[in-house]
């Protein structure tokens, strides 16, 4: 499966990815279709979870960020972007307490679709019913990456991961709004190209920062990447050659930089003494 | 890899590779020895050693060997269900060579057997197992896996095909190693459907074939399929 053939195929996308993996996998269409629908009231029980709690997390980094934003005066009326960022937090948080996720496409990246997808979908109140093929989608686009190259902070930096999630929430929110197949794989390949570079750099080697509040803001990154497409505004380069150039700098990224929580954020005074003090628990 | 490991796995935080991917491999280790271990070594490499405690992928690992799925609400306390279960473990760094980052390898026994599993855990939750007693293996757990210890002898592979194409079981892939010419040798091969238990015993029986495990999918789309195309499993 690449983003081309996604591209090429007839509108909507998600039929074609749903068909071709189940081809692929002899998997059951309709049983694929339950499952998403199943991921769906779990990312849902995520968020309400999350926008509930304060609890700190193992660390005590992260924990009230959701909930913090969720409570909070709406000074820039603008609801969309506040429901976004919060719900995206709310999963994060709830993974960093061991709680309850749907990786998408990980763990650590597990925010940025339920934000993306689901913000805009309250936002604009369409039900549950109508995520579960933009959901299928989101998948389809996420392999394409995986296939290509990874989507493991280990494996690429964080490019690789919120940038894939990313890259699958922008196609989702696409083809929610209408978007045709060029459009939801062009806006994949504009959130995508838009991640190159990011390093993975976890404090105390924890998925907590920063890593709840970038998921909050790759969320709202994915939600502009589909106002764009569905602009007919483009990536101009072809969205399977910005897999190969994140792939390219993936693999030019310095082991410090690739979760081993040796660079970057991890590595600041702050970072180096949450270490210390989580070592010596 | 299929559309269900890119959304999902439903599963208890922080990490698909410190702690799903664990979880999946400790389900692995379970299935390869029969049952819950007594007792279990586990050898963390590289990454798993290193931002392992921080992913809660020590309470996964165990978690699995008690052979919950990464989604089970106890994962957190597995330690204290192990002690329950009397599961009695030891964990230590160690040096695997040249393998992903983020591997485990984790010796079990119980019942007078013993199993040394190295399994990796690549992202997103997604395993790939290596080596199992030593031999070199491949298989990903989101198929049914035979896997089978015998004495290296002409027609052997041959003859365990065909005993997969009597039972209309497909072969997806298939690995095999030995020790030395006419020593010890391990079948590895992934499958559409599961062999039957019949067919196992079978299998077990024939002289030279010391130890058969068929390892169920530990993948969700693993375990979706065989169910809905309506096989054996």
């Amino acid at each position: 499966m690449t983003l081309d053939e996604i591209l090429n195929a007839p509108s909507p996308a998600s039929q074609w990815v749903l068909d071709s993996d189940c081809a692929e996998n002899g998997l059951s269409p309709a049983i694929v279709k339950e499952a998403m629908r199943s991921r769906i009231a779990e990312m849902r029980d995520s968020v309400e979870r999350g926008l509930a709690s304060a609890a700190p997390s193992i660390t005590g980094m992260v924990g009230w960020n959701a909930k913090g934003l969720w409570d909070a005066p709406d000074v820039l009326q603008a609801p969309l972007l506040r429901r976004v960022q919060a719900y995206a937090m709310a999963v994060n948080e709830e993974n960093a307490r061991m709680g309850r996720i749907v990786a998408a496409p990980t763990a650590g990246s597990a925010g940025t679709i339920p934000g993306a997808l689901l913000g805009v979908a309250d936002h604009l109140k369409i039900s549950d019913d109508d995520l579960v093929m933009p959901m299928v989608l989101a998948a389809g686009v996420g392999k394409a990456i995986s296939k290509q190259m990874f989507i493991s902070g280990a494996a690429g930096g964080c490019q690789a991961e919120i940038g894939s999630s990313a890259a699958m929430a922008a196609a989702a929110v696409t083809e929610l709004l209408g978007g045709s197949s060029r459009a939801c794989v062009h806006a994949a390949a504009m959130a995508l190209m838009n991640t190159i570079g990011l390093v993975c750099d976890p404090v105390g080697g924890y998925v907590e920062v920063p890593c709840v509040s970038r998921n909050a803001f790759f969320a709202v990154h994915a939600v502009s990447s589909a106002q764009l497409a569905l602009s007919n505004l483009e990536s101009f380069i072809p969205p399977d050659e910005v897999i190969s150039a994140m792939a390219q700098v993936g693999r030019m990224m310095p082991l410090e930089l690739r979760e081993t929580a040796e660079g970057g954020l991890a590595q600041t005074p702050t970072g180096l003494a949450v270490t210390a003090r989580m070592e010596g628990k | 890899m299929t559309l269900l490991d890119m959304i999902g796995p439903v599963m208890i935080g922080p990490s698909s590779s410190h702690t799903a991917g664990a979880c999946r491999i400790g389900q692995v280790a379970r299935q390869l020895l029969g049952q819950i271990p007594t007792h279990a070594e586990i050898g963390l490499h590289a990454s798993f050693a290193k931002t392992g405690k921080g992913h809660g992928t020590h309470f996964a690992l165990i978690a699995g060997l008690l052979g919950y799925a990464p989604d089970d609400a106890r994962l957190p306390r597995a330690f204290e269900e192990a002690a329950s279960a009397d599961l009695v473990f030891n964990f230590e760094t160690a040096d695997l060579g040249d393998v992903h980052p983020n591997s485990a390898r984790i010796t079990v026994s119980g019942n007078g057997q013993t199993v040394t599993v190295v399994g990796s855990s690549t992202g997103g939750g997604v395993i790939e197992i290596i080596r199992v007693d030593g031999f070199k293996v491949s298989f990903s757990g989101g198929a049914f896996t035979l896997l089978t210890r015998y004495h290296d002898a002409v027609g052997v592979i041959a003859k365990i095909a065909g005993l997969l194409a009597a039972d209309q079981v497909n072969i997806a892939a298939l690995t095999c190693d030995r020790d030395k010419r006419g020593g010890n040798a391990m079948l590895c091969v992934e499958l559409d459907q599961s062999l039957g238990e019949a067919a196992q015993k079978f299998l077990l029986s024939w002289p030279g074939m010391d130890w058969v495990r068929m390892v169920r999918p530990v993948m969700d789309a693993g375990i979706v399929a065989p169910v809905l195309l309506g096989t054996t499993a």
